[in-house]
């Protein structure tokens, strides 16, 4: 066996500070591949005993080139990468990312679709917060919660694949419509994971709500007011545990949340166990949502009609010439989106995921940004860590829920 | 109530100079670069502009100025967002800091700053975060080749 | 450190079921490790949510006696590169690999992993092959659980069929 090189490695970061405040202080590095934390995240302590004075947080570990990457792609083509946005919710992401394209290209979807997709973005709501609860909790060592949580996060994964043909990256969404229609008994299977989503999350509650343990390391950590969650940008799951009921599907519904009836949790404290609660509240409000959506869901096209963006029919490529042309300008040359720019956003499971777009023109967008809620909330997160104790940043990490996909991009 | 809002804004805070236009249901204002602190200072003091969204830059090479700086704001009192847009040379590309204002303004900043080359006074901490030390150039340039890469490890044979 | 097998025939005359289980050395210690597999899992990006989903009731890889994460290089056998390594932080996965002890394996988990998959630019690295050795890919972009599953048993195959240092002349 040899022994280990001396490899000389460079520091991809520069931390802010060498030592603490005083002179005795512990200075500790947590990550980017520690395992109690998820995502690939550093952070910095400066520490006075067990107690964490000062942080620096350190992301990027992830930055995997995505807005280059997208503006090198047709307003079409990009769907894949935009899917890799916040893995645990993929359909949120592209349905965000289309409706930033259909107002610059002023295209209204037909009411099938909206429906459907607003369906289906609670639906991609409940897998989100299931991981982000499950893993937060396996973090505190409740693993049989996790492997409650996962398991029924599984039927879901199951039950989208059969919809969009992939368990986590779906690449559903279209400019002016969705991939494909719901398969046959897709509503009825529905149904009965919704039903068995109420008998295992009851146990959850069964498990965690009254657990000393889970009280003593959640209550009064990680503590924030919702003035202070605004100023350092935080919205979200994380802004509305501290009582400040801001969503967007209230506020300036988009889709089809006017029309629905549900309600805004809202924590009290800001803090960690608030941040569970009002996951776990809001998992409800989507299952109820839901139930609602599969009695409206209407009948009717999913794909507008316009040639500007959506494909035409397999049969009529085969058979009619100016569909052939049609077809294979829309592939090469991409949708020909009018020069603009716009922003708009969605309520993500994790705060408002905006999208600024700029089209010059043409089948590539010119400027691709995405306001992503995660990396706003790594910009606020030391505010949450200072002052509490060192094994206090696993679950106050695991309730604000960085997604690297997300905050990286 | 957005619509009384939008029109104070677009009577007060427009200067000299300055453009104002109705965009996708965002209100835009165009301003010089050396108000852009002042026009964010009133947003968020009189105008109740609490939410500070993002900042970003537009590259547009073979234009001067040549880049715009884009930022956004939300209302969460009116539900109703104000971009901001200024434009900055290639020579002399360097605006007033939000950190004062916004928290939240402090990473975003330092992600245009890497990914544009943008200098924003009064940002203490401009270090790189989502790309490491000692990448050079700015990637979201248009002039950035897309393949280019800087490897830290030595690639294996 | 010498890798000298025993000789099949032994000098000195012995029962025919020690030479038996002589010529099976090898067998038995490769059907006893492969089954004591103790992952690190260096997860990064989008393939984290099958790797949950693959450790985890539904797919359970604790019946291939790879359940166990070791969340220290130093005490784990099988490094899961899980996702997309990016320049910034290929350092880090080096270091770890460099840590772990011998013998070790790495498996490159998804399409990232693999080649870079879809981000051929400046920030990610086409492979983690172009970082460490990589003992097995699998596909997908995120691999369904079953490939992963597919993926542990070719490793506990070949890991089994391998030669051991630990057999020796002695033992």
């Amino acid at each position: 066996m040899s022994p280990p090189r001396d490899i000389g490695l460079p520091n991809p970061v520069r931390p802010a500070f060498e030592r603490g405040v005083r002179d005795d202080a512990v200075v500790v590095n947590i990550g980017p591949s520690h395992p109690a934390t998820h995502g690939t995240i550093q952070v910095i302590a400066a520490l006075d005993g067990e107690k964490v004075e000062r942080v620096d947080v350190h992301c990027g570990y992830l930055h995997r080139g995505f807005e280059k990457e997208c503006e090198d792609h047709t307003w079409h083509n990009l769907i894949p990468y935009v899917d890799r946005l916040n893995y645990c919710s993929g359909l949120i992401n592209n349905f965000a990312y289309c409706e930033a394209v259909e107002t610059l290209m002023d295209v209204e979807i037909t009411p099938r679709c909206r429906y459907l997709r607003t369906l289906l973005s609670e639906y991609s709501r409940i897998a989100d917060h299931l991981t982000c609860v499950a893993a937060s909790l396996m973090e505190l060592g409740a693993m049989t919660a996790f492997l409650y949580l996962v398991m029924i996060r599984d039927y879901v994964y199951e039950h989208l694949a059969q919809l969009t043909g992939a368990r986590v990256t779906y690449t559903y969404g279209r400019v002016g419509g969705l991939a494909r229609d719901l398969p046959d008994g897709w509503l009825a299977r529905l149904k009965e994971i919704l039903d068995q989503y109420e008998v295992f999350i009851a146990r959850i509650h069964g498990l965690m709500d009254r657990n000393r343990i889970f009280i003593d390391r959640t209550r009064n950590v990680g503590v924030i007011s919702a003035a202070d969650a605004i100023n350092w940008g935080f919205t979200g799951p994380i802004l509305r545990s501290t009582g400040a009921p801001r969503d967007l599907r209230k506020d300036a519904p988009y889709l089809a949340y006017a029309e629905l009836d549900f309600e805004v949790p809202v924590g009290i404290n800001g803090d960690n166990y608030d941040r569970y609660y009002v996951r776990m509240r809001e998992m409800d409000e989507s299952v109820y949502m839901i139930r609602q959506l599969v009695e409206m869901l209407p009948v009717g096209p999913i794909n507008v009609d316009d040639r500007r963006c959506t494909l035409p029919e397999k049969q009529l490529v085969y058979t009619e010439i100016e569909s052939l042309i049609n077809h294979f300008k829309l592939i090469m040359d991409g949708p020909d989106v009018p020069p603009g720019e716009v922003y708009t956003a969605q309520e993500a499971p994790n705060g408002e995921l905006g999208f600024f777009l700029v089209s010059t023109g043409g089948g590539m967008p010119y400027r691709f940004h995405v306001r992503s809620p995660s990396f706003v909330h790594m910009g606020g997160v030391h505010r949450l860590l200072e002052g509490y104790q060192l094994a206090d940043i696993i679950p106050t990490f695991g309730s604000v829920n960085m997604i690297g996909g997300e905050c990286d991009r | 109530m957005s619509t009384a809002i939008r029109d104070q804004i677009q009577r007060e805070l427009v200067p000299e100079g300055g453009v104002a236009s109705l965009s996708h249901g965002t209100l835009v204002l165009e301003i010089p670069a050396g108000e852009v602190q002042r026009t964010a200072r009133r947003l968020a003091s009189e105008f109740g502009f609490d939410l500070f969204l993002d900042v970003t830059a537009v590259d547009w090479p073979g234009r001067t100025p040549r880049f715009d700086v884009v930022y956004h704001f939300y209302s969460t009192a009116h539900f109703f967002r104000v971009r901001l847009k200024t434009r900055l040379s290639e020579a002399d590309p360097v605006v007033d800091s939000l950190v004062s204002l916004y928290g939240s303004a402090g990473f975003m900043e330092r992600e245009c700053h890497e990914m544009y080359g943008i200098g924003f006074r009064g940002n203490p901490d401009l270090r790189p975060i989502l790309l490491y030390e000692g990448f050079v150039g700015h990637p979201l340039r248009k002039d950035y080749p897309k393949l280019k890469e800087q490897p830290l490890v030595p690639y294996r044979k | 450190m010498a890798r000298t097998t025993i000789p099949i025939v032994p000098s000195t005359a012995r029962s025919p079921a020690f030479e038996y289980f002589s010529t099976k050395k090898d067998e038995f210690v490769g059907w006893a490790r492969k089954f004591s597999l103790f992952p690190y899992p260096f997860v990064t990006a989008c393939c984290a949510m099958e790797f949950m989903a693959v450790s985890s009731t539904p797919y359970d890889t604790d019946r291939f006696g790879a359940a166990l994460p070791r969340f220290s290089p130093r005490q784990s056998d099988l490094l899961m590169v899980v996702g997309t390594l990016t320049h910034k932080q290929a350092p880090v996965l080096l270091r770890v690999y460099e840590q772990m002890c011998e013998p070790k394996w790495v498996m490159a988990f998804g399409a990232c992993a693999t080649s870079g998959g879809f981000y051929q630019n400046y920030a990610a690295v086409a492979g983690i092959d172009k970082i460490i050795p990589v003992d097995i890919y699998v596909p997908g972009c995120p691999p369904r659980p079953e490939t992963v599953i597919d993926a542990i048993m070719k490793l506990q195959d070949r890991i089994a069929g391998s030669h051991h240092p630990i057999i020796t002349a002695n033992f």
